[in-house]
């Protein structure tokens, strides 16, 4: 047992680094394999898979503001949405048609998205701040449902057609090329991800969420480093939101919802907060019921919905997949 | 003139409507500490109830607003004891998403009990029509809503600074630990201020059901507007909320009349304004 702990305090830096950079590959390899078996469980359903991807990132995005700094937030969606729009609004209006850099006006809008939200949302602690949020997400909507030369208003905007991504693989109707381009997309994101929460920076933003007050007497700035954060979480955000826009090629008010907003929180929550793999498996899970319950029986789909909610607060409070890690590891301490 | 008088009745009216319902949040939140997104869903079962009771069983309107009362307080009561408790002190989060959840179970409930239409509540005579100010005619169901605001903040104010109760409700809300030590069983001061809170989201309900009609998806429609009002008002202040009611409910019906093609736009540009310069509310103490 003593040897144990030696050894376990003897392992180098360089060694933790290595061990951590193997459990990215193991989570990246974790991705691609459920990618593989959704493919062939609903190889007619593939759109629904690629719409669980955009709105995966959509969810990681708000775990890196609501998992790992502690900001509540209903509004998420304005990141998403703004990404969508400006991935859409390059398409349709200025005719260029490149998933790549469809993609990248999408970073940029939902970047500068995230500025106006960290702007507004920072403001405020708790209660003020998750009504701030929702106070925002109203306003992008109105203000996309009246820019409706731009955004084509409650009719959405529609006219996106991506060109072939590299000049090569071209949208299919069966949305394959928009899977395997999902897929891709996540890995890259997932993977800088981790990079960032493992960094410093990302340590520093789990101390603010913790105790602000502590990071400012060390001298730091708090609302620095969540303006960065909310930055970032912005351009993953419209990732997913440039993603959704490209693969069904069109735009809704409904990617700028409340709604949506809740609905990410809620799948962040289902799977765990503070953790990338708890937001994913939040959102799969969540996604696949919704759809299985709602087409299995649309009377009582929202009650079911409801009821998972309420069994998952009271049952597993820190998430699906942040319970079940937790029962893991004490399974292994247990067993020490 | 004329345009400027209906605005303000119309504000006036909907101001108190979301008075009563919301001011039942408040104090539950400035009590409890719980971020209750379901408060609209009790609105919306007493809306309900009223309109079966009025409706189908053909009771007259004292009746139904009675049972509408009775009733939802009757069915919050387990889901207090059951569900609330567990999440008094839990993190926001897990406050939204318990909450969210019983919104869904009762949105769902309510769609197939009572279908997804549109539901009203028969008025009787005495409050149809209009009346006549001399000058100008008033529906006198607007003037109704209003007085039953009027009358809802004068007994509330009665019932919270003249009363013992209203004694031991203050010491909860601004220390339940210490109001415990000193012999207030906040236990039941919780459990009787919620009752309190959920009568008063159904009489809001029934009364408002002319401006915000009964319809299954009404508790998630509204549930905003609700949050909204009482943290711009600061929880647990009844000047507070009412204030904040009276000045969005006016922005809300003013730019509908004036500039309906922005819809809530000037309503939520107003609520972040005013949190932005008041961050715990026109009324919030500070800690």
């Amino acid at each position: 047992m003593a040897a144990v702990m030696n050894t376990e305090a003897g392992v180098s830096a360089s060694a933790r680094r290595h061990r951590s950079l193997g459990r990215d590959a193991a989570g990246a390899v974790a991705i691609l394999v459920v990618a593989v078996i959704g493919y062939f469980l609903f190889p007619d359903n593939l759109a629904l898979l690629t719409r669980i991807v955009a709105v995966a990132l959509l969810v990681l995005s708000l775990d890196l503001v609501t998992g790992y700094c502690g900001v509540a937030t209903l509004g998420h969606a304005a990141l998403f949405g703004s990404g969508a729009y400006a991935a859409g609004i390059l398409s349709a209006h200025y005719g260029i048609n490149d998933p790549l850099l469809m993609t990248l006006a999408g970073i940029a809008g939902g970047a500068v998205a995230g500025v106006i939200s960290g702007v507004i949302i920072l403001r405020g602690h708790g209660l003020p701040q998750l009504v701030l949020s929702i106070a925002l997400i109203h306003l992008f909507h109105e203000f996309a449902n009246k820019a409706s030369s731009w955004t084509g208003g409650s009719d959405g905007l529609s006219g996106i057609s991506a060109d072939p991504i590299l000049g090569y693989f071209e949208f299919d109707l069966y949305g394959h090329t928009a899977y395997v381009f999902a897929i891709v997309l996540l890995l890259i994101v997932f993977v800088l991800l981790r990079l960032i929460v493992r960094s410093p920076f990302g340590m520093l933003c789990r101390g603010i969420k913790e105790d602000p007050l502590r990071i400012k007497a060390m001298g730091a700035s708090p609302k620095a480093a969540l303006m960065k954060m909310y930055v970032m979480s912005g351009a993953v955000a419209g990732v997913g939101g440039a993603l959704n826009a490209i693969t069904t090629q069109v735009v809704g008010l409904d990617s700028l919802s409340f709604t949506l907003s809740a609905e990410s929180l809620v799948m962040l929550v289902l799977g765990g907060t503070g953790s990338l793999f708890g937001g994913l498996s939040g959102t799969v899970i969540f996604m696949l019921f919704e759809d299985y319950v709602s087409a299995a029986n649309p009377f009582h789909w929202l009650t079911m919905v409801g009821a998972l909610l309420i069994a998952v607060v009271l049952f597993a409070p820190k998430g699906l997949y942040g319970s079940a890690a937790a029962f893991f590891n004490r399974r292994k301490e247990a067993g020490q | 003139m004329q345009t400027v008088f209906s605005i303000a009745v119309d504000a006036l009216a909907y101001g108190m409507v979301l008075f009563v319902i919301s001011i039942g949040l408040s104090v539950t939140m400035g009590l409890m500490r719980v971020v209750n997104l379901a408060h609209g869903a009790f609105a919306m079962i007493g809306g309900y109830i009223a309109s079966y009771a009025g409706r189908d069983l053909g009771l007259g309107y004292g009746v139904a607003v009675i049972a509408a009362v009775v009733g939802t307080v009757i069915i919050a009561i387990p889901v207090e004891r059951f569900l609330y408790r567990r999440i008094y002190g839990a993190p926001e989060l897990t406050q939204v998403l318990m909450t969210i959840g019983i919104t869904f179970c009762i949105i769902g409930i309510a769609n197939y009990v009572f279908g997804p239409t549109l539901k009203t509540i028969p008025l009787p005579s005495g409050l149809q029509g209009s009346a006549d100010l001399g000058f100008r005619t008033i529906p006198v169901h607007r003037l109704f809503a209003i007085l039953c605001g009027l009358a809802v903040a004068g007994g509330l104010w009665y019932a919270i600074e003249r009363t013992s109760f209203g004694v031991k409700l203050r010491a909860s809300v601004d220390n339940a630990a210490m109001a415990a030590a000193l012999g207030v069983r906040t236990e039941i001061i919780y459990a009787l201020s919620f009752a309190v809170a959920v009568g008063l989201a159904a009489f809001g309900g029934v009364v408002g059901a002319e401006l915000l009609p009964v319809e299954p998806y009404y508790a998630l429609r509204y549930m905003v507007t609700f949050l909204v009002v009482v943290s711009v008002g600061g929880a647990g202040s009844i000047p507070g909320a009412l204030i904040a009611c009276l000045v969005l409910g006016g922005i809300d019906t003013t730019g509908r009349y004036l500039m309906p093609e922005f819809g809530e736009f000037f309503f939520y540009l107003a609520v972040i304004a005013i949190i932005c310069i008041f961050p715990r509310g026109l009324a919030g103490r500070t800690k």
